[in-house]
């Protein structure tokens, strides 16, 4: 009797959590549906010409190079930083972290709009590398600061000197931080568009925008999607392989000691140069060229009232977009972590899948089933939120989950003892509990939004311009001057993100 | 409780308030007004548009996209569509639109004005504005004399590594079209697959007209305002540089036409007669010819003039204007590996 009770009152819930999924994984079918319906007939000789191998190979080309480059700065910048006797390592660890902030487009605008000579694979390897980096950093730098000195001591007591004792002991539990930053920098490669773009350095992504230019929504730009997403796909797959069994485990009780920080001695010159280097190309010249095109270029204009209608649509929608993103990723939350089943822990790992759609997919995808299916949402606001929503559901999603599971479901049950309703339990009890949680999940998406570029490009209702999209306008037109405002902008809407992150990832002090 | 609870309440607000805004925006409609699909520079058609509100005062609402945009949100909108009058760059996507069924045929007052090869036999849509393609060439790079006499010329090896162009978007769609209407498709599948092996493609006539002045690629297949645009402005991008117009009746002389159309749907159907009628008066064209576009008008009683070669001088190829044909254009570029 109780059981079905409970589970009647669930299922409402479980349905709304299916919706949500469904939705998310529109982008997806529609692709498999196509592709099949398609049939080998016509899907054939579109897959199987020289320009899909030829986006394969810029692509993987550019995915190898960038994935090794960003791990070797990342975990070579995150050690200096968190595990040696580097004078000023707090400052160097907000200016490791500052690249984040300057969107990958822009940074690729700052170098193009310099030289042209970045409009190579060279060019596009270094400057996709130095926009990506953090993402590799961050992580390793926060695994960094959770080691505990005991196994490398050991290493050393058994002979080893003080950096084949870093490499054996310390640098396999730094394992899946590196992974996984590794990984997001892969995903981000494949789904980056407006730096390749502008270095115009042919990858899926961009053959997909411009059979849109070209074809709109065409089979061919729909089995180019479907392409991008199974690499997206394998490289999740080889992450978790990579990963694999292995269980890194603490065993011990109290506060763990901190290593002894490894002093650089005469190698100090040689890392502070390095940073100073890496620091100056990724941070130094977007900036310099920003600064540039702001005084000198002849195209800079301060068009107010175009600066603040874009401002304010790219604001509105990032407000609307989070929003909408959070109230999905709340029911789906509560169903991972209080109504736990095969069913619940499926529909979470479904949404994750989003994760690995590029913004061009989804957006190609909305454009094509709005077109067909429903005409009347074609070019509207919904289908540029819906959009929003399924890229980031999984952003906000991780945040509410997490500050859900802090909430203990004992005091649900003592305020459900006292006589409250499950609904006043939920408002006056279990929402104020996740409401951090909720505020930093909608913090996320709302300054995602506000740097999308992608699906903004191809959705966003005619008339609308955001921030990007403005940008985009004047700087793939070479109109440097004029994009400058705009980028500048860009970069403040990513700031307070970045501060966020490089906060939680801060290194911590060794002991001395 | 209430200070946990802030961070929602301000979403929430915002979310609101963001919501409200469209329809504040909605409530601006009104019968003395006209809405412009317009994938034109958007620059060009407000100076335009200010001009004939200054006249007539009829208020246009302006909602710009690229051409391929706005003819399939047409399409898609079908009968519902707010759209009284579409402005395009490039002539295929008025066909498309014609195609469909969606405008309204012209008053013969209007047509004309426009000679004859900018407008269909139709009379579903006119020209009102037009580009000529164009080949820029770097002056250090190449020779006057080594210039080739052809565009389909570019394909021929001795040109590898020498020619850039920006193959997506309706631009260059159009000039394929022309060669394609002129040269039939085997040609223009020797001519793309040559250029893709010759060439390289960037993104927008702009970057194409800047490579070739940096010397990184010799020679760039563009449309001709962009090189005039920026020696007005301070030739930053074209200094080093010199355009080469085919001429000749080459397919590299094919001109590609700006069109206007009114949709038979539209609920402002005679601001829009009026709009179409100013657009290509003399005194509309003027405005177009006095802008900073520098792109030909059509009404011969108001020549763009300036420093541009004149549209008399041209010698185009003879292209019927309905018979351009972007799904085979795509087609053919799909097979050339281009998109």
């Amino acid at each position: 009797m109780m059981a079905t009770a409970v589970r009647r009152r669930a299922s409402p819930l479980l349905l709304t959590g299916v919706v949500i999924v469904a939705l998310t994984l529109i982008p997806l079918g529609h692709i498999v549906v196509a592709t099949v319906a398609m049939g080998p007939g016509e899907l054939g000789p579109l897959l199987w010409r020289p320009r899909v191998g030829e986006l394969l190979g810029n692509t993987l080309k550019l995915l190898v190079a960038t994935v090794l480059i960003t791990t070797a700065i990342g975990v070579g910048a995150a050690v200096l930083v968190s595990r040696t006797d580097l004078i000023g390592r707090g400052w160097w660890h907000a200016l490791l972290s500052a690249p984040l902030a300057v969107p990958a487009f822009v940074n690729s605008y700052g170098w193009v709009s310099l030289t042209s000579e970045v409009q190579s694979y060279a060019g596009a390897v270094l400057v996709v590398s130095l926009s990506y980096y953090p993402l590799v950093y961050l992580p390793v730098v926060a695994g960094l600061a959770t080691l505990e000195a005991a196994p490398e001591e050991v290493a050393r007591s058994l002979g080893r000197s003080r950096v084949s004792a870093f490499l054996s002991a310390a640098l396999p539990r730094l394992l899946p931080a590196v992974l996984g930053g590794a990984l997001l920098v892969g995903l981000h490669v494949l789904a980056e568009f407006g730096a390749l773009q502008l270095l115009a350095y042919p990858t899926f992504t961009t053959a997909i925008y411009g059979q849109y230019l070209s074809a709109f929504s065409s089979d061919a730009g729909t089995v180019l999607s479907g392409v991008l997403v199974l690499l997206c796909v394998l490289l999740l797959l080889g992450e978790l392989i990579a990963r694999g069994r292995r269980r890194l485990v603490r065993v011990g009780r109290g506060t763990g000691r901190r290593p002894e920080p490894l002093e650089l001695g005469r190698w100090t010159p040689v890392a502070l140069l390095a940073l100073v280097g890496l620091v100056a190309l990724a941070l130094g010249v977007p900036l310099y060229a920003l600064a540039h095109w702001m005084v000198v270029g002849s195209s800079t204009e301060f068009p107010v009232s175009e600066l603040t209608s874009a401002l304010f649509s790219t604001l509105g929608l990032a407000a609307v977009g989070a929003a909408l993103t959070v109230l999905m990723a709340m029911p789906l939350a509560w169903l991972v972590v209080r109504r736990r089943s095969a069913a619940s822990t499926l529909l979470e790992r479904s949404a994750y899948i989003a994760n690995a759609l590029p913004g061009i997919v989804v957006a190609l995808a909305l454009i094509t089933i709005s077109i067909r299916v429903v005409p009347a949402l074609y070019q509207t606001v919904p289908v540029l939120l819906v959009a929003y929503a399924i890229l980031f559901l999984p952003r906000a999603l991780v945040s509410v989950r997490s500050s859900l599971e802090h909430a203990p479901v004992v005091l649900d049950e003592v305020a459900r003892s006292l006589g409250e309703s499950s609904w006043r339990t939920f408002r006056r009890v279990t929402l104020p509990l996740v409401s951090p949680g909720i505020g930093a999940g909608a913090a996320l998406v709302f300054l995602a939004i506000s740097t999308e570029l992608t699906a903004t490009l191809l959705l966003s209702p005619i008339g609308t311009d955001t921030l990007a999209t403005k940008f985009w306008a004047n700087s793939s037109s070479v109109k440097y001057g004029a994009a400058a405002p705009y980028a500048l902008l860009l970069i403040l809407a990513a700031l307070p993100a970045t501060v966020m992150l490089a906060r939680q990832a801060r290194p911590r002090e060794g002991a001395r | 409780m209430l200070a946990l609870a802030r961070p929602l309440r301000t979403v929430a607000v915002a979310a609101a308030a963001a919501l409200a805004l469209p329809l504040l925006a909605a409530c601006g409609d009104d019968a003395n007004s006209v809405v412009v699909y317009n994938a034109q520079h958007e620059e060009l058609i407000v100076e335009v548009a200010e001009a004939f509100t200054a006249k007539t005062g009829i208020k246009v609402e302006l909602r710009n996209a690229k051409d391929l945009d706005l003819a399939n949100t047409i399409l898609a909108e079908g009968k519902s569509s707010p759209a009284d009058v579409f402005l395009t760059e490039n002539s295929p996507a008025m066909a498309l639109v014609e195609n469909a069924g969606l405008f309204a045929t012209l008053d013969p007052a209007v047509l004309e004005r426009i000679p004859a090869n900018f407008r269909p036999t139709s009379g579903a849509w006119t020209g009102f504005a037009a580009r000529s393609t164009v080949l820029v060439y770097n002056t250090n790079e190449v020779a006057e004399a080594d210039l080739p006499s052809s565009i389909l010329d570019l394909a021929d090896p001795k040109w590898r590594g020498k020619v850039s162009f920006s193959p997506t978007g309706a631009d260059f769609q159009a000039i394929v079209a022309g060669v394609l209407a002129l040269k039939g498709e085997a040609a223009t599948r020797d001519w793309l697959a040559g250029l893709k092996a010759n060439g390289t493609q960037y993104d927008g006539n702009n970057v194409v007209l800047r490579s070739v002045n940096n010397g990184d690629t010799a020679t760039g297949i563009i449309y001709h305002y962009y090189w005039y645009r920026d020696q007005e402005e301070a030739g930053e991008n074209s200094d080093n540089t010199a355009l080469h117009f085919f001429g000749d009746a080459d397919p590299g002389a094919f001109i590609s036409t700006s069109g206007a159309g009114i949709l038979a749907n539209g609920k402002h159907r005679e601001n829009a007669a009026k709009f179409l009628d100013f657009l290509t008066s003399a005194e509309g064209q003027q405005i177009i010819a006095d802008s900073y576009a520098l792109e030909y008008t059509l009404n011969p009683e108001a020549p763009l003039g300036r420093k541009v070669k004149p549209l008399a001088e041209l010698m185009p190829p003879e292209v019927a204007i309905s018979d351009l044909d972007s799904a085979t254009v795509v087609e053919l570029m799909q097979e050339a590996n281009i998109l």
